[in-house]
């Protein structure tokens, strides 16, 4: 069915085996962190002339066929999308469906990321119009992807590492369609108003500065100017116009819920007492969110406990919801930086608030450039499926190796001055504490601190946060005692699943080197 | 034809639940036959990890029971393995196999015996059919945990649930939480007793005690039963009044065994009996949970009150325990681990109070010092009972982790 070729494997400095050539491209072994250099010039779209573009600034076709077609689709390219309208998205397939009726062929889908209403992907990859994604998947399309069905092999990015690629020209883009909740006929557009709203669109950012061709998608057309403008319309080939970009219920939720399972609950306290106890928590911190679960629950204690001590951060990181959103409305924060807004709270805010700013991949994480803002944070609270006794960590396989996330900001994010993985020592029978992590996302020497219902365990090769936290009450403990424990419940340490012996995927690191690779199975 | 409509004769027995929304259980369904030894057909949440492992298990359990042939169906959402011994054996014994052997997982460790009069400020009710509750509920910080047998269990699930109860006693770890087992009403209460007695609990409730009788008869039954096994520590009780008769009886109640360390009310089925509707502030109730506090203090036990079932309303869940307190109960039931901490916050001596015996407690001692034989702070004399009061509040009041 699948027609990967045999592939040469190398062993980079994680211990991991590791494929020399995907897609027809040769790779680059994890060499370690920080030790890649990489060499010459970024990468440059072709110089246009506004000779070539409508005078009167509108760049508006009938529809996506005919733009894509004017922006010359062919077999092979590479066609990207964002996910920012996640779950609700229409526009990612109705781009690949027109390209289907046009008759191309063995396209590569570059989505920010995919999401389960996508899955009718399959049959485009079936029929030959997608060649492979390049991108998370999950669900339906991250099985046929572990089941070896995708011609080519699949590849995982973090949203740094997805910006790497473009700006490096390891990912040439041919046709970036970018799905826009508000768009003025020359192309400018912008995600924070619109039937549609989103908030941010710093994932189609990349796409519309390097692509070949940007076609900007909406559904809320504005006359000229279109302020504010996330997408410079100078970047942008055409405009189309459709009914409905998105499904607004699935694009932000009406609103956030905190989870209310007790165990959670703990882990969320634990977390934000090792915060307090440890001094991290101070006037001028700065701390990073999830969107949900205990990197979400964890807020409200820290709340608590920041209004008690009279403690304001200086800025915090999200994933924004409306949990961060009371915290600038309450003064404990001077600064929302946005990344992704999950609820209409996140949306509102971001319009009407002048201190919650929206970010993009370049300046939060993109690590091929003179820093960025992920190495500034203080503290940053993230999951996992899997950590091991090093404290390496796997966030997009569980341990019976089939695709389940993508990477998101999670790989960026260990670059944070404390590295939190908030996490249930076991899922039902499932040790999410091993011997040995199923796929290497996060290298054990950036994560700093394991939160577990049973107890917090410290990484050894952080003395500092060991000292911070002496004669503190909190449940400290060495996370090969908690691992012990663990099997000790689940009766025994768990099989290992066999792992086929052909990569169908692979994990970049954040400077685009491969990190680990995701085996056949199922 | 006749012999295999004979083999069919005899009933398969099943056991545990399963299903999408179902978590930490499995469904065992166990078919005896003349022949062809043990087949097991396994569906598992958890197979590419501890499939082999639920196999092997499964065929030790059956060898244990002395069931030699037999078709098993297993469908598993990720139980422990003390839940898969439990439903084995329970499904083994509606089938009529096993003859009431044990099949018993490794002991944990058995904690130190707990003391008489240990904090009881909250205690968590745990339904003893439903494991995905049993193995983090040592971990929310409650000073005791129910496995309740009686109200949470469906009548047709009394015999599984006890063995689960037994099982977990043996094979969680509840850390500092004293382990409390509520029993079923007599009769069948006994046969609770039977299976859970030898695992050690640390107290026993009884429900909807009326008579002295009741509380005789499950203190003798325990009696036999350490008796049987050896067992010299303590396993305490703890009655629930539940009816107008049984507050009438409060105080005979209270005496009927020196193993009797708390006095509860249930006021469910109190305010039922009465005919009443259950209030939010419980004015209804005030004189059943005054007679309690009389009865416990007169016989020198603790008072405990009932459960708010409001888990949505942490402050009226406030306000009833502050006024719990002030009525002279020392903790209450709960039904969910976020009631803990309120609970615990509403039952700590206040800093004035804490301020006010640490000066008696300085009395007491200064007094002891100089071989005086009258306890003075200022002008006022202090009576042996204050001193004894202000001494056993600060002890609560260092355990509570108030004391700087």
């Amino acid at each position: 069915m699948a027609i990967l070729e045999k592939t040469e494997l190398a062993l980079n400095a994680a211990g991991r085996m590791v494929p020399e050539m995907v897609n027809g491209h040769p790779q680059i072994p994890y060499a370690g962190v920080g030790k890649y250099q990489p060499r010459g010039n970024k990468a440059a779209p072709p110089i246009r002339t506004a000779a070539d573009y409508p005078e009167n600034g509108d760049k508006r076709v009938a529809d996506l066929e005919t733009a894509l077609r004017k922006c010359g689709l062919r077999d092979g390219m590479v066609i990207s999308s964002h996910h920012h309208l996640r779950d609700g998205d229409r526009v990612a397939l109705l781009a690949l469906e027109a390209a289907a009726r046009i008759g191309v062929k063995d396209l590569t889908w570059f989505p920010s990321a995919s999401f389960p209403s996508q899955k009718s992907a399959i049959e485009l990859m079936a029929s030959g119009v997608i060649d492979h994604i390049e991108g998370s998947m999950n669900g339906p399309l991250g099985d046929y992807c572990t089941q070896g069905k995708m011609r080519g092999m699949g590849v995982l990015r973090s949203h740094g590492g997805r910006w790497q690629a473009i700006q490096d020209g390891e990912v040439h883009i041919d046709i970036a369609v970018i799905a826009a909740p508000t768009a003025d006929p020359f192309g400018n557009c912008d995600g924070s108003h619109g039937k549609s709203a989103c908030g941010s669109l710093g994932f189609a950012l990349a796409d519309s500065i390097y692509a070949d061709h940007v076609i900007v998608v909406t559904d809320t057309l504005v006359p000229f100017p279109c302020v504010p403008w996330q997408i410079q319309g100078n970047n942008v080939d055409y405009v189309v116009t459709i009914d409905s970009i998105g499904d607004p219920a699935k694009i932000v939720s009406g609103t956030t819920q905190i989870t209310r399972s007790p165990d959670r609950l703990r882990i969320a306290q634990l977390v934000a007492l090792f915060l307090r106890d440890a001094g991290i928590m101070r006037n001028g911190f700065s701390f990073q969110a999830g969107a949900g679960g205990i990197a979400l629950a964890f807020v409200g204690y820290l709340k608590q406990m920041m209004k008690e001590a009279g403690v304001t951060a200086r800025f915090v990181r999200g994933g924004s919801t409306k949990y961060l959103v009371e915290l600038l409305e309450d003064g404990l924060t001077d600064y929302i930086l946005d990344g992704q807004t999950f609820d209409l709270s996140g949306v509102q805010s971001m319009a009407n608030h002048p201190r919650h700013v929206a970010t993009s991949p370049f300046t939060s994480y993109n690590y091929h450039g003179k820093g960025n803002f992920a190495s500034l944070v203080d503290a940053v609270v993230l999951g996992a499926t899997e950590v091991d006794a090093n404290f390496n960590a796997n966030v997009v396989t569980h341990s019976d190796g089939r695709l389940l996330h993508g990477i998101g900001g999670w790989q960026n994010c260990l670059a944070a001055g404390c590295t939190i993985l908030a996490v249930p020592s076991f899922r039902d029978r499932i040790p999410v504490i091993v011997d040995q992590v199923t796929t290497l996302c996060g290298p054990g020497e950036l994560i700093d601190v394991v939160v577990t219902e049973r107890g917090i365990a410290i990484n050894p090769c952080r003395q500092d946060l060991m000292n911070a936290v002496k004669g503190s009450k909190l449940p400290i403990r060495p996370l090969q005692e908690i691992k012990a424990e663990v099997e000790r419940i689940c009766g025994g340490k768990p099989q290992r699943p066999n792992r086929g012996d052909r990569p169908v995927a692979i994990v970049k690191w954040v400077d685009g080197t491969v990190l680990d690779s995701v085996w056949q199975a199922g | 034809m006749s012999v295999e409509i004979e083999t069919q004769a005899k009933h398969a027995g099943e056991a545990g639940h399963c299903g999408a929304e179902i978590r930490s259980d499995v469904q065992v369904r166990i078919e005896p036959r003349e022949r062809g030894g043990i087949e097991i057909e396994l569906e598992s949440r958890v197979k590419p990890y501890y499939g082999d492992a639920i196999l092997r298990q499964t065929e030790e359990v059956l060898e244990a029971l002395g069931v030699g042939h037999a078709h098993v169906a297993i469908h598993d959402e990720g139980a422990l393995p003390f839940v898969i011994a439990a439903r084995l054996e329970a499904a083994a014994r509606r089938a009529g196999l096993g003859e009431g052997t044990r099949v018993l997982p490794d002991r944990v460790w058995l904690p130190e015996p707990s003391l008489r009069d240990r904090m009881r400020r909250s205690r968590l009710y745990v339904p003893g059919n439903e494991p995905k509750y049993f193995i983090n509920a040592g971990l929310h910080g409650a000073d005791s945990i129910i496995l309740d047998l009686e109200d949470s269990v469906h009548p047709n699930e009394k015999d599984a649930a006890r063995l689960l109860v037994r099982n977990a006693l043996r094979a969680v770890d509840f850390l500092q939480c004293e382990r409390m087992v509520r029993i079923n009403q007599l009769p069948l209460g006994l046969e609770d007793l039977e299976e859970v007695v030898p695992e050690c609990p640390d107290l026993i409730l009884i429900p909807k005690v009326e008579t002295s009788k009741q509380i005789i008869a499950v203190s003798q039954k325990i009696t036999e039963i350490k008796a049987d096994y050896g067992i010299t520590r303590p396993v305490w009780l703890m009655p629930i009044i539940e009816s107008a008769l049984g507050i009438e009886k409060a105080y005979e109640i209270a005496i009927a065994s020196k193993d009797i360390v708390a006095l509860t009310i249930g006021l469910e089925d109190y305010t039922a009996d009465l005919g009443v509707a259950k209030t939010p502030t419980g004015a209804e109730s005030l004189f059943a949970r005054q007679r309690i506090v009389n009865a416990a203090h007169a016989a020198g036990v603790q008072a405990i009150d009932s459960v708010f079932g409001d888990v949505g309303d942490l402050d009226g869940l406030r306000a009833w325990g502050l006024n719990s307190r002030a009525m002279g109960f020392e903790g209450m039931g709960c039904v969910h681990p976020l009631q803990i901490e309120v609970i615990h916050q509403a039952f700590a001596p206040t800093p004035a109070e804490i301020e006010k015996a640490q000066k008696i407690v300085a009395a007491y001692q200064e007094a002891q010092q100089k071989g005086l034989g009258v306890v003075s702070l200022g002008s006022k004399m202090i009576d042996a009972p204050v001193v004894q009061r202000a001494l056993k509040l600060m002890t609560r009041a260092q355990a509570m982790g108030l004391l700087a």
